[in-house]
């Protein structure tokens, strides 16, 4: 079975965005930029498949500008067989996106497509499931386990009541959480492997789709900032303080 | 503009973040909602007296169980064609289904909406919760999911909507619901709870977890919550973890116990009413947002705390 990893080009989780003064975005400029977190859990994943026979080949697919290409190096320096990058210097949109992984699944026909449940950017966590609708496959978002089982996955999925599990038929989509895996360090061996691993490079419109997006996004501004309080001296004062918020 | 909205439920109550969602359909016009289950008409018969609600559709269809999203989402889709916009709270089972409404009809969704702005304009928070953007939708139909935290609830009486059976494709053969692994809790919801009690990486291990806190919430009569530390640490299941990717949480008290406050966390709490912290370390980030807090020893806070209440 094929497997196909879509990652993204995301700013990395620990630096503090900024918003840009003139409310047009966040400002990106000189700023460290690393693959998605929860991308990085469904490579491992992959990688983990097929450790255990249950994937063939890995192939990691980027929608994003020509530095994308470096998100897709460490996917493959992680273990991914080869990469598709698709190049667009305009910001896609989940929906665009999907339509685009959609044509890449036709033509490559994966078995799976593991992928993270949302982007630490944008915030959207919809890809994988329009994806799903556009393919007219089954989804297993937000999954902590993965089991194949020949023609079915076992997804166990963290859900507001606890962690539910389904059966789908493959193919399917799958959407890592948090607590699926724990995302390998790339070796130096590995890493100067992957410069010679396969990446293509391809365009939206080589798979027929319009990126033209269909939000329009008028401003972007700071949250309301919240005010540091007091701080009490003892648990007394503190027991005060809560009696008089009539919590206790 | 006609809205559906999607009802969460167990086929017996709705969830509480229907109502807020429902508020934030009622800005944009006329309120009909969605309740699709098996044997759910108690959930109908209830969503029917939700204040501002017009019509209440009822799909009831053992597809519809376990709100499999292959099974839901073509039948939104169907009903979509007298609706101009779907709305469902961005719970695990709302976000799950709505991008793969959106996708069917081609629409681009708005996740996780924390204000209405307009017909077709909305406020949604991007980079966990660091900036909030305006965005305006050019899509025919409109498909969002609702930040239950950001909309009053809608009032669970006063109104009359009438109920009509609906059928759709049913199952759709691709999925199938295995089994639900859920902690049985006497304590109140962390969505919907008015005090939490949260505990950090700081609390060791589960078993210290469970002697500190626990007693503390049940005192309190608070649920309990957790950073993602805590949960992946083991110290507690997945559901209790508040944050960026967990529970977006926004109680009357919130009370952070070795809590740091990396920014994945405040995301998912920064909007509490008042925050306390309790944490040895007094450069923490969290007592930049804590409006009252104490720096010490945790071990011996907490059960002096527990016991004075």
């Amino acid at each position: 079975m094929k497997v196909l990893v879509p990652v993204k080009r995301v700013i990395d989780y620990n630096v503090r965005p900024r918003v840009k003064p003139d409310g047009s975005g966040v400002d990106l400029a000189n700023v460290k930029m690393s693959m998605n977190p929860f991308d990085e859990i469904a490579v491992e994943e992959a990688i983990r498949l097929r450790d255990k026979g249950a994937a063939s080949e890995i192939v990691a697919v980027s929608i994003g500008p020509a530095k994308a290409q470096e998100t897709l190096r460490t996917s493959l320096a992680m273990g991914a067989d080869r990469a598709i990058l698709v190049q667009s210097d305009d910001e896609v949109e989940p929906l665009a996106v999907a339509k685009i992984l959609k044509a890449i699944a036709d033509e490559e026909q994966p078995g799976m497509v593991l992928m993270g449940k949302q982007a630490i950017d944008d915030d959207s966590n919809q890809t994988g499931q329009m994806l799903a609708a556009l393919w007219g496959r089954p989804q297993g978002t937000f999954a902590s386990k993965v089991e194949v089982n020949g023609e079915t996955v076992s997804v166990t999925r963290e859900v507001d009541g606890g962690l539910e599990t389904v059966s789908l038929k493959l193919p399917a989509v799958v959407t890592t959480d948090l607590r699926l895996n724990e995302p390998r360090y790339a070796s130096l061996p590995n890493i100067m492997k992957a410069k010679s691993k396969p990446l293509a490079t391809k365009t939206p419109a080589d798979y027929g789709v319009d990126t033209a997006p269909r939000l329009k996004v008028t401003n972007v501004s700071e949250p309301p900032v919240r005010q540091a309080g007091v701080k009490v001296g003892s648990v007394d004062e503190l027991v005060a303080k809560l009696k008089a918020l009539g919590v206790a | 503009m006609k809205t559906l909205v999607l009802v969460e439920h167990d086929n017996q109550h709705f969830k509480d973040a229907t109502l807020a969602t429902v508020t934030a359909a009622a800005k944009l016009g006329e309120v009909h909602l969605l309740v699709a289950g098996k044997a759910c008409r108690a959930v109908a018969d209830a969503a029917a007296r939700i204040a501002g609600v017009r019509k209440v559709h009822l799909a009831d269809d053992a597809a519809y169980e376990h709100q499999l999203a292959e099974n839901i989402a073509p039948l939104v889709a169907q009903l979509m064609a007298e609706h101009d916009a779907f709305l469902a709270p961005a719970t695990t089972t709302g976000k799950n289904v709505a991008p793969r409404v959106a996708a069917l009809l081609d629409v681009m969704q708005i996740s996780d909406v924390i204000a209405v702005e307009g017909d077709r304009t909305f406020k949604r928070p991007i980079y966990a919760g660091n900036a909030i953007a305006t965005v305006e939708s050019s899509d025919a139909k409109l498909v969002a999911t609702v930040r239950g935290t950001a909309f009053e609830k809608a009032a669970a009486e006063g109104g009359s909507a009438t109920i009509e059976e609906v059928s759709g494709p049913g199952d759709a053969g691709l999925s199938r619901f295995v089994g639900l692994e859920a902690e049985a809790s006497e304590r109140p919801e962390l969505a919907s709870a008015k005090v939490i009690v949260s505990g950090g990486r700081a609390l060791k291990d589960a078993a210290t977890f469970e002697q500190l806190i626990v007693p503390l919430a049940d005192k309190l009569g608070a649920a309990v919550g957790a950073s993602r530390a805590a949960v992946d640490a083991g110290y507690v299941p997945n559901d209790y973890q508040v944050g960026q990717t967990g529970k977006i949480v926004a109680p009357q008290v919130y009370i952070a116990i070795g809590i740091s406050g990396a920014i994945q966390h405040l995301a998912g709490m920064k909007d509490s009413k008042v925050i306390v912290a309790i944490n040895k370390d007094e450069d923490a980030p969290i007592f930049q947002v804590a409006d009252i807090g104490l720096v010490g020893d945790l071990f011996q806070i907490v059960p002096e705390l527990t016991e004075k209440l």
